[in-house]
């Protein structure tokens, strides 16, 4: 119902949707409640007050009722959580490297950009590195992030299904230029990848080749 | 109910006179009453620090760029808002100002266990203060690692790190020594007659928390005493470069900081079960219910630190135990919440100002719990992790929750407390003000955090520019409240009416002795016959 970038950031967003909205009709059903309370057994309606000490039933109630609402939302989470870490057979792997304060890529050809450049269409596993303290490798329109931990790599997968240019911002802070530490995902299509990916100046031939 | 304060029948425990004189009288003084107001001074003024620190923040987030100050003084603001207002307001804040004034009193004791012990926790608490104030000034400046200390960071800044930490852990153990002293007390000190079931929420909730703060600080002292370590001897623990794991320090520090956050919002939730009753006059409805859900807070607390860490890089599997634990703390917390709703019906209910507090704090905490839901999903979570959604979300509970119940239990024992009342109207606008700037403030954070807008960021990107000054708006509304509500209380302090013994017309003991009490509470202690919300006047009273 919802379109976003890749498959998975439309599941977020339904998702998201799900727990909205029971929140909110649980939130206007205690608020509306409490405030007819107040205003039907006000001092002046009501001088006498009745002591219920409680109701059984109605106690189990409350405590049912929430709680399959919340294994809903835990199995929906888990779910497509589970769906995000699985790695597709024939994924383009990208290294991310991290430090205080910007982002590079480094491509299974040794090719490094400042900018992501990714295929439409295609599953992407980004191994992330972190060269200093930590970092969190964060891309909004696609709802997804890992931290960036220093001294171990952590992943995340990256599935895009649409063409344009997102930023990708740090959100683990790491220090004084924290803020700025943005970058750009740009998903081109597959024929111009291929074609971006192979041409490579001269220089960085020599790097990857040694 | 015709008992006036200071009248010449008694000896208030304001105008008492020991052995010491002027201000040793205070600082000296064992008394559980003098030691809580000495708190509650201590805590209002770290809390104004702390709200100045967030006005300077919200001010340099008015516009792009730098608009007040710089990157490296707004990464040292939020840190210091943080520790100043987790470490010393809201983890001491109702326990030790409210629960030492009124945990023996309400248990119809003269004072705690150990009230010597309490003396040192409060010496240890100004102690605290003094390191972390001083960790400002001192060579290396005030720290920027944020108020959760993440190595590596915090051992590779020069900030005063070790200087900050040690004021930690000083306060750490201020908590635990308090913690054991009210545990010891509701066991051994409750009136002849009163069973555990018949005492007030507020000590169930206390109770709870104590057995947290005794269980849970230690790790965290553990915790501080090795990153102080690692930073004076490089030693290889929590160093990724010398062979540590950062990790295991995010483990070790959520395995305290996530049970201190029912420290802090426990001893709240027992206010609200004080207040609601006596405003409804009317027995609370599931006393039993609200009792229990305080321990299985205080027990499954224990089992969810890891949703922190939800992005860590920790195992799925990891990530989907603490998912599905999340979910479950959040059921007593419901079950809490309809019991207060359900306690209105067939009351007669007069909402005067503690009530309009309790009932902000529903409200408030409310949304600050079911947003919760949002970040227990994992699916949700990752993508509102370290955004301003759990921004805004964990100050809907902590400010929302147990803040506002701070001021809440200000306004409710302030007549009882220091023997004055305060004018209600004024205390009524400045509660409208609170709730409108709150919501100005905090609201538009979740939606920022779920455009994908950071935190602790010093700038940000021009598509969140409108939100960001609705919310420094909202901010300024917010602080004009506070400060007309304080100016209220201290207006009253000084020239306020005199208050009578029972203002409210509450049932539970605190109310039965004068306002202010003298020394010692009670001339007799009290035999206890029934539960603590019994109204005479109620229909079905037994």
């Amino acid at each position: 119902m919802f379109t976003g970038p890749s498959t998975y950031a439309s599941e977020v967003d339904s998702i998201m949707l799900f727990i909205v909205a029971s929140s909110v009709a649980l939130l206007l059903i205690i608020t509306v409640v409490m405030i007819y309370f107040v205003f039907r057994y006000n001092k002046k309606r009501n001088p006498v007050a009745e002591n219920i000490e409680g109701n059984t039933p109605l106690e189990i109630l409350w405590i049912a009722i929430p709680t399959v609402l919340v294994m809903f939302m835990f199995y929906y989470g888990y779910v497509a959580f589970a769906d995000i870490r699985a790695v597709p057979a024939n994924s383009l792997k990208v290294k991310v490297l991290a430090r205080m304060w910007s982002y590079s890529y480094e491509y299974e050809n040794g090719k490094q950009s400042d900018t992501l450049f990714l295929p439409n269409g295609r599953a992407t596993k980004l191994d992330l590195i972190s060269a200093d303290v930590n970092h969190g490798f964060f891309v909004p329109a696609f709802r997804i992030k890992e931290d960036v931990i220093a001294g171990k790599i952590n992943y995340l997968v990256l599935n895009p299904k649409e063409l344009g240019s997102f930023d990708i911002a740090c959100s683990e802070y790491c220090g004084l230029n924290h803020s700025l530490m943005y970058s750009k995902l740009v998903v081109i299509p597959d024929a111009d990848f291929k074609k971006w990916l192979s041409d490579m100046p001269k220089d960085t031939i020599k790097i990857a080749g040694k | 109910m015709t008992h006036q304060a200071h009248d010449n029948s008694y000896v208030s425990y304001l105008d008492y006179k020991g052995k010491h004189s002027g201000i040793w009288a205070w600082l000296l003084s064992t008394d559980h009453k003098r030691i809580g107001l000495m708190y509650l001074t201590g805590i209002m003024l770290f809390f104004v620090a702390g709200m100045s620190l967030g006005f300077v923040m919200k001010t340099e987030m008015l516009s792009r760029g730098e608009t007040l100050v710089d990157a490296q003084t707004y990464n040292a603001l939020f840190t210091l808002h943080g520790v100043i207002m987790i470490f010393l307001v809201i983890i001491p804040g109702i326990p030790a100002a409210f629960g030492n004034f009124f945990l023996p009193i309400q248990i119809g004791a003269k004072d705690v266990s150990f009230p010597r012990l309490n003396l040192f926790s409060f010496w240890l608490y100004m102690a605290g203060g003094v390191v972390a104030l001083s960790s400002l000034f001192l060579q290396g400046g005030p720290i920027d690692t944020g108020w959760t200390f993440y190595v590596p960071y915090s051992l590779r800044t020069n900030t005063n790190v070790s200087l900050a930490l040690l004021a930690a852990f000083l306060l750490g153990f201020s908590s635990i020594l308090t913690g054991l002293n009210f545990i010891t007390t509701v066991h051994r000190l409750r009136a002849p007659g009163m069973g555990f079931f018949r005492m007030p929420l507020f000590i169930w909730a206390l109770y709870s928390t104590a057995w947290i703060q005794v269980i849970a600080t230690p790790v965290i002292g553990i915790t501080i005493v090795l990153v102080i370590v690692e930073r004076l001897f490089s030693i290889g623990i929590f160093d990724p470069a010398l062979g540590g794991d950062p990790i295991l320090f995010q483990h070790l520090f959520w395995i305290y900081s996530h049970p201190a956050v029912y420290i802090m919002i426990l001893p709240a939730m027992g206010v609200v079960s004080e207040i609601i009753p006596t405003f409804a006059k009317r027995t609370i409805f599931g006393y039993k219910a609200i009792a229990f859900s305080s321990l299985a807070i205080a027990f499954i607390g224990y089992f969810v630190w890891a949703h922190h860490m939800f992005t860590s890089g920790m195992s799925d599997l990891a990530r989907i135990i603490f998912s599905l634990f999340t979910f479950l703390v959040a059921i007593p917390s419901g079950v809490k919440v309809f019991n207060w709703v359900a306690t209105l019906y067939k009351g007669s209910i007069e909402p005067r100002v503690p009530f309009l507090f309790v009932m902000m704090f529903i409200f408030l905490f409310s949304i600050g719990g079911l947003t919760g839901l949002v970040l227990g999903n994992l699916a949700t979570n990752i993508h509102t992790h370290g955004t301003y959604f759990v921004v805004a979300h964990f100050h809907y509970v902590m400010f929302g929750g147990t803040v506002i119940i701070l001021f809440g239990a200000l306004h409710y024992w302030f007549p009882k407390m220091f023997g004055r009342m305060y004018n209600e109207k004024v205390a009524t606008v400045s509660v409208i003000l609170i709730f409108i700037g709150f919501n100005g403030l905090y609201f538009t954070m979740f939606i920022l955090g779920y455009m994908g807008m950071p935190r602790r960021y010093w700038d940000y990107l021009p598509e969140y520019q409108l939100l960001h000054t609705i919310s420094a708006i909202g901010a300024y509304i917010l602080i004009a409240g506070i400060l007309l509500m304080l100016h209220n209380l201290w207006k009253a302090l000084r020239k306020g009416p005199k208050a009578v013994q029972n203002p409210w017309g509450g049932v539970t003991l605190e109310w039965t002795v004068p306002s202010p009490p003298p020394l010692e509470n009670f001339d007799e202690i009290p035999i206890i016959t029934h539960g603590p919300y019994e109204f005479p006047e109620a229909k079905g009273v037994k």
